[in-house]
């Protein structure tokens, strides 16, 4: 697992693909919560770092499934599957290498961004007044959104030869796991009945759930269990072509 | 028995790619694997190598099952596959390194340096996969196929895409290899199969049609000599064809003519009297042998 994981970073960060992915996270979050006039801190008036975690998963929707469509595609394509598979290398090892790969990435995009957090605590009157618990909660939940995100991609990936399939494929089921839940538990055939259960099953809830400043372990147990499914079935697509 | 294959068969739908095959390779050993394309080299081979499973039939690579213990058959098997992948955006040392963390070998750098120097890579050895020219490719794909000393070597076309010089060297490498390991080569080409192999196998449409030593393949051509002539005179063909012995007489060139004798039969002598009744200047008189080429036409036409 250890030297898939290496190969993923060095290819992160030998390629313009890690600095592209954390540049422009960094360029698009940054004009959101500076300088755009409608959605900027300092026109806004109160210290706080909202505006960056209501726009992160949008930026994430794009920037993740191009940070994975090649992982599996381009393996395929090139045939180089074939020597990665003959060797003594688990099938999990392979996917869990170049997830976590994948997760270090949107982990460093995330980084620089406590500068934002370092800015506002000193702006805020009188200075430090503003909410930690809630941001550190929204750090988390971005993370974990991440992780949810990347394993989506991993599995898009893993079922096409085509990046381009790869992407559009991960951004839709992105799209569909994050924000059509909640849009669907609206429908009136739902609604009031058992619109809290099908909010649930979409990853916004959690993630405003645990955004809150509240690290609850139901928000845990469901972003690790469906990172572990898409995983899982990225495990099983790729095994697939032992099945006779 | 280093590689032994029983029985194998690969069905692609109703379409039998590997039909019903078995041999075994000892170390020691260079296997020639032969056949026209389609023929179902490459599959056997990546049923060897646990790519692809086998519709029925069992493989073993030093005593290890390819469906029971694919992990232990990984670890035994250096394998070069036939499109010869490799990452193009990474360095040749990067590249073997990754491949040496793969393995978990434990004297990375050295054993680099080793293969580097053995697949004459040293002066490539900074570049960008990307860069290299196909042959330099090809040794790369050797390279981190032997990076972990393996028992059996399984190449699929490894000298395709080479230049004369490189031939020469990459074939004396598999054949010191094949000293001490098992090596299953496949190839399109008959002068390596001579050069290199102690045995071949050909396969025609996923069946085995011959499993021999290339002498023995090549008495195979129904006993005949064929023998090459030349004189510094134009002797009349029909006057040449009814020497003893001789078959038929196929004209080359200007002077040169191709004899092919009766079963059996060595026409030389025949044709050297021939030549001092007639008052003819022999220039040549040369047995050619006749070609594992022609074996495998014949058996692979069918």
């Amino acid at each position: 697992m250890l030297s898939i994981y290496r190969k993923e970073i060095n290819a992160f960060f030998s390629s313009l693909i890690g600095y592209i992915a954390i540049v422009v996270f960094l360029v698009i979050t940054g004009l959101i919560v500076w300088v755009f006039p409608d959605t900027n801190v300092l026109d806004y008036g109160y210290a706080s770092l909202e505006s960056l975690f209501f726009v992160a998963p949008w930026v994430y929707l794009f920037l993740i499934p191009a940070i994975t469509m090649r992982s599996f595609a381009e393996e395929i394509s090139n045939g180089t599957i074939e020597m990665l598979t003959t060797k003594p290398l688990r099938e999990i090892d392979i996917i869990l290498g170049k997830y976590f790969a994948a997760l270090t990435l949107v982990f460093f995009s995330l980084l620089p961004t406590l500068i934002y957090y370092i800015a506002i605590y000193q702006l805020g009157a009188p200075k430090g007044n503003l909410d930690s618990g809630a941001i550190w909660g929204s750090y988390i939940g971005l993370l974990f959104l991440g992780s949810a995100f990347v394993s989506i991609g991993l599995f898009a990936s893993s079922i096409t030869s085509n990046q381009i399939v790869s992407f559009v494929l991960a951004a839709f089921l992105c799209f569909f796991f994050h924000w059509s839940f909640d849009f669907l538990s609206g429908l009136e055939l739902f609604y009031a009945k058992i619109d809290d259960l099908i909010e649930a099953i979409g990853i916004n809830a959690h993630y405003i759930s645990i955004s809150r400043g509240v690290v609850d372990t139901r928000d845990l147990v469901y972003f690790i269990s469906f990172t572990a499914i898409f995983i899982l079935l990225t495990k099983t697509v790729l095994e697939s072509r032992k099945w006779k | 028995m280093s590689v032994k294959v029983e029985h194998l068969t690969k069905l692609y739908g109703a379409q039998r790619a590997v039909d019903d095959i078995s041999f075994e390779v000892r170390t020691g050993e260079v296997l020639g694997f032969l056949g026209p394309n389609g023929a179902g080299k490459s599959t056997t081979m990546k049923m060897v190598t646990c790519f692809v499973p086998q519709s029925s039939g069992k493989a073993t690579v030093c005593g290890f099952d390819t469906m029971n213990n694919p992990m232990e058959v990984r670890r035994k098997i250096g394998y070069l596959p036939e499109s010869n992948p490799l990452y193009y955006d990474m360095y040749v040392r990067e590249y073997l390194e990754f491949i040496g963390l793969v393995h978990k070998l434990s004297n990375i750098g050295k054993r680099i340096d080793e293969m580097v120097d053995m697949t004459g890579l040293t002066r490539e050895r900074h570049k960008k996969i990307g860069q290299l020219s196909k042959g330099y490719k090809q040794r790369v794909g050797i390279a981190q196929a032997m990076l972990h000393n393996p028992d059996v070597l399984i190449l699929d076309e490894p000298t395709s895409g080479l230049d004369p010089n490189q031939l020469v060297e990459i074939r004396s490498l598999i054949k010191n290899l094949g000293k001490e390991k098992t090596v299953i080569l496949s190839t399109h080409i008959m002068q390596e199969v001579q050069a290199m192999c102690d045995r071949v196998i050909i396969i025609n449409k996923g069946k085995l049609v011959a499993d021999d030593t290339p002498e023995h393949l090549q008495q195979r051509t129904a006993g005949e000599t064929i023998v090459r002539v030349e004189f510094k005179e134009t002797p009349e063909l029909k006057l040449l064809s009814a020497i003893s012995g001789v078959k038929t007489v196929k004209k080359e060139k200007d002077n040169q003519w191709l004899v092919y004798s009766q079963p059996g039969k060595d026409p030389r002598e025949e044709i050297f009297r021939f030549a001092a009744d007639k008052g003819l200047t022999l220039l040549t008189l040369n047995k050619e042998h006749s070609s594992l080429e022609n074996v495998f036409q014949e058996l692979t036409n069918k």
